[in-house]
């Protein structure tokens, strides 16, 4: 039987991070795109793009995380599409972040004052001018911070991926596990990254919010 | 030839009705005040005029431009008309200058150098020249609802409304908002406000407007309305007793 060093563990755990980081960061810019595609259809006049954003949210965050994942992997599967284990939870987790991160910004976007919407509408700008000019400025300042921690929550959720077999931090940690019969320790480390990854994001987060407020008391 | 016609109105919010058909012709150059207990309409109906409330029945039209509820319409309308509001809303990410300059940019694709010296201009008539860079909240309130009459004098108005603007301002804040007023009803701005500052409206408006449960229920200079309030309704509003 062959001996693992420390490093040996920490090497391969470092090295699955990589996928962890890279699903994270297409998961939150994609998440991102779409959401914001969502949120426009969502605030916007027509009716039908209303429901329809309304009933997608409810749905998404509605059911647990690792069923859309099962969903995703099995569900177009049925189809007789053969779908790997990156695209399923890829998919997956545009999905769920674009969900939650319209509701985040349809909050951001109702908290901007009425008067607001009547001053610009007085003085003669039309829906997309007060959009661009008056609204989304002012929204975006306040949805920084919020989106910043709903990354917390992308990160910690790619660690689901790895039921569908997707290669990441949390696979790894199995696998190291079933080969060193150290699972403490190798948990351990596996919780010890995600710690290093989630920890600054917070941070910057609660930073940016009070960084943002303070600004927006006295420019 | 009256500059603001008011036809006729009607306006609902559900089933209760706050305007029940209310007929004002307003010439240019007047100053008219809107005066009335809270819930009688009177906000509603200066809301009307610049289409930020549709209205049921009857017409509103200023200057030719229809009261319609489509972008097109409104915004012509809009163009006529300008408002203040009580809460000032100036545009809070954006420095005094920048909320007067950006719909004279926006709506009306004005150079922006042009735009600069209009909102410097209209600064100065309000006396805050010197805050062009200041940000709304760096502001006092009277400051602020004053970068807001700049801000709509800034698209070249051809009448004003005005909200109950000195409402949310500390008393000693009042007289300079109503000076920049006065200044401008003297030099011939047709205004419609709604107000419960009695004395400026007697010196200053050439008509007053009672309006008591969606209606109007007296109009006329005010030297008269206030003289000799011929309903028991406005007689109580104004404290008389006869």
């Amino acid at each position: 039987m062959s001996e693992f060093t420390t490093w040996d563990i920490v090497r391969n755990l470092l090295l699955a991070a990589r996928w962890t980081i890279l699903l994270s960061i297409v998961s939150f810019i994609g998440g991102g795109l779409v959401g914001a595609a969502l949120l426009f259809a969502r605030i916007g006049k027509r009716r039908l793009g209303q429901i329809f954003v309304k009933t997608y949210v409810e749905l998404f965050q509605g059911t647990p995380l690792l069923m859309q994942l099962f969903l995703a992997f099995f569900g177009l599967g049925l189809f007789g599409i053969d779908v790997p284990a990156w695209l399923a939870a890829g998919l997956a987790l545009i999905l769920w972040s674009a969900a939650f991160l319209t509701e985040i910004w349809r909050g951001c976007v109702e908290a901007i004052a009425r008067g607001q919407w009547e001053a610009s509408s007085s003085l003669g700008m039309g829906y997309i001018q007060q959009m661009r000019h008056v609204i989304l400025p002012q929204a975006l300042r306040i949805a920084v911070p919020p989106t910043v921690g709903f990354s917390v929550q992308v990160v910690k959720g790619t660690a689901l991926t790895s039921i569908i077999g997707f290669v990441e931090l949390s696979k790894a940690g199995t696998v190291v596990t079933n080969a060193t019969f150290e699972p403490f320790k190798v948990y351990g480390l596996v919780a010890l990254i995600y710690f290093c990854l989630c920890w600054p994001l917070s941070k910057s987060s609660q930073i940016l919010e009070r960084k943002l407020n303070v600004a927006h008391r006295n420019h | 030839m009256s500059l603001i016609e008011i036809t006729e109105v009607k306006k609902r919010f559900g089933n209760n009705e706050v305007l029940k058909g209310i007929n004002i012709d307003v010439a240019p150059g007047e100053v008219i005040a809107v005066i009335g207990k809270s819930g009688s309409g009177k906000s509603t109906l200066l809301r009307c005029i610049n289409g930020l409330e549709t209205i049921d029945e009857g017409s509103i039209s200023v200057a030719g431009a229809q009261l319609l509820p489509d972008e097109l319409h409104l915004k012509a309308l809009r163009l006529k008309v300008g408002m203040i509001f009580q809460g000032f809303n100036l545009f809070p990410h954006l420095t005094a200058g920048r909320n007067v300059m950006l719909s004279q940019m926006v709506v009306k694709k004005t150079p922006k150098a042009e735009a600069e010296a209009m909102a410097r201009r209209q600064l100065e008539r309000v006396g805050l020249a010197h805050k062009f860079d200041a940000y709304p909240d760096q502001l006092s309130g009277g400051q602020q609802q004053r970068v807001a009459i700049a801000r709509a004098l800034a698209m070249q108005p051809i009448a004003l409304l005005c909200d109950e603007i000195t409402s949310a301002l500390d008393p000693e804040l009042v007289s300079e908002v109503l000076a920049v007023v006065k200044e401008l009803a003297g030099e011939g701005m047709t205004l419609m406000m709604v107000t419960h500052e009695m004395r400026f409206a007697r010196d200053v408006c050439s008509r007053v407007v009672f309006m008591h449960q969606g209606r109007v229920h007296e109009i006329g200079p005010p030297e008269e309305v206030f003289a000799s309030p011929k309903t028991p309704e406005l007689q109580q509003f104004l404290g008389v007793t006869h």
